[in-house]
């Protein structure tokens, strides 16, 4: 299963990024093997709307669930419609804590 | 003629100026006095009266989903990402939508039609003779300023005199009431955060061919960088209104200077007989 995370950088070891739509980064990684993509965020520096344009990318990619720190009202709206199940990480770490703590299943559902 | 009045700074006494100046003319002409802070309209309070009130309305797309194929052509026509079109679903934030009607235009299947939303209203009053008030009221949470402006403006087209108190700041909304004017009143404090904001204020009537004049509110008696900055810039004061208490106290009560205290009605006729210089207009 596809599990986006956002992030400031582009590898695991990357800092989670807390907002959604203005994420330098979207990283997706495949549960089954641990291979990911890095996926620069187009919309990083947008001006207004990015919310569900940046889920349409998620969409786009098939992922299930997002884990990030801060999602808008109008991501949330299309993202819940899509079915992608959101979950919050804030302690700070990195791209490859929050995928531990994912699958520790010690994250919040959102 | 039609007469702007913004600032750059907030509170530095637009809707003073622009409300004892319709006062001060209305005695002697018809003035149409158009509140385009439809944000936080308040020339009302200076003029209570009972007003005829309008919607106003935008169009907004409504998509029949058992006629859309979601081929996603709206979606990339919307320079707005108003429109999110999912794999059996459509998704419309309207809080995005400029009401373009690019959505309508390239939908192939017809599937998409306009249908006006209200955003705002007009109320329009007669508290005096000689002065007609139009307050332009955005409905609280709604982003889109700009088509309230336009309708209330549209409202005083016809009107021979027309002063349009504008909002602060210098974006879309400061834009939309002075596009057209013939002259701006700027009217600004002396602080370096008032002399900054003018300075902004300034650029943007400068980039829409308005001529302006400043004003000086709650004057120190001395101003001295912000005369500097009107003597290097080659723009006139056309007025200065001293930081005074009493001034201070009939403002606050709603009530006008130029009620109060007659003597300032020259002030304003002084300042309208500038703001014609300026205009370009014989009076």
């Amino acid at each position: 299963m596809k599990i986006c995370i956002t992030a400031q950088g582009a590898t695991l070891d990357s800092p989670v990024e807390e907002r959604f739509g203005r994420a330098p980064y979207f990283i997706i990684v495949e549960s089954e093997n641990g291979s990911f993509d890095a996926i620069q965020n187009p919309y990083a520096d947008g001006g207004g709307g990015v919310g569900p344009k940046a889920a349409q990318i998620l969409i786009a990619h098939d992922v299930k669930a997002l884990i990030s720190g801060l999602v808008g009202g109008n991501a949330r709206e299309v993202l819940a419609a899509a079915g992608i199940a959101m979950y919050t990480y804030r302690a700070g770490g990195s791209v490859k804590d929050a995928l531990d703590q994912f699958t520790k299943k010690t994250l919040v559902r959102s | 003629m039609r007469l702007a009045v913004a600032s750059g700074k907030g509170g530095t006494g637009k809707s003073m100026v622009a409300a004892n100046l319709a006062f001060t003319l209305s005695w002697t002409e018809p003035v149409t006095l158009v509140d385009c802070d439809v944000e936080e309209p308040n020339l009302h309070l200076f003029f209570p009266a009972t007003a005829m009130r309008t919607d106003v309305t935008v169009p907004v797309p409504v998509i029949d989903e058992a006629a859309c194929d979601h081929c996603g052509k709206c979606e990339d026509a919307c320079q707005y990402g108003a429109l999110t079109v999912l794999q059996n679903r459509i998704l419309f934030f309207s809080e995005l939508c400029h009401s373009c009607g690019g959505c309508t235009l390239v939908c192939p299947r017809g599937a998409i039609h306009e249908q006006p939303k209200r955003i705002g209203t007009l109320a329009v009053s007669a508290p005096r003779h000689n002065l007609k008030l139009i307050s332009g009221m955005l409905d609280t949470g709604n982003p889109h300023a700009v088509p309230v402006i336009k309708a209330a403006k549209e409202r005083a087209a016809t009107d021979p005199l027309v002063i349009c108190d504008s909002a602060p700041g210098t974006s879309c909304p400061v834009v939309e009431t002075l596009d057209g004017c013939d002259a701006c009143i700027l009217v600004t404090e002396s602080t370096p955060f008032g002399l900054h904001d003018l300075q902004l204020a300034i650029d943007v009537a400068d980039r829409l061919g308005v001529p302006a004049g400043i004003v000086i509110n709650r004057s120190d008696g001395k101003d001295r960088k912000t005369l500097e900055f009107c003597t290097d810039h080659d723009l006139d004061v056309m007025m200065t209104i001293p930081f005074d208490r009493e001034i201070a106290a009939i403002q606050s009560r709603g009530d006008l200077l130029c009620r109060q205290k007659p003597e300032w009605q020259k002030a304003f006729v002084a300042l309208f007989v500038k703001c014609s210089t300026l205009a370009g207009v014989h009076r």
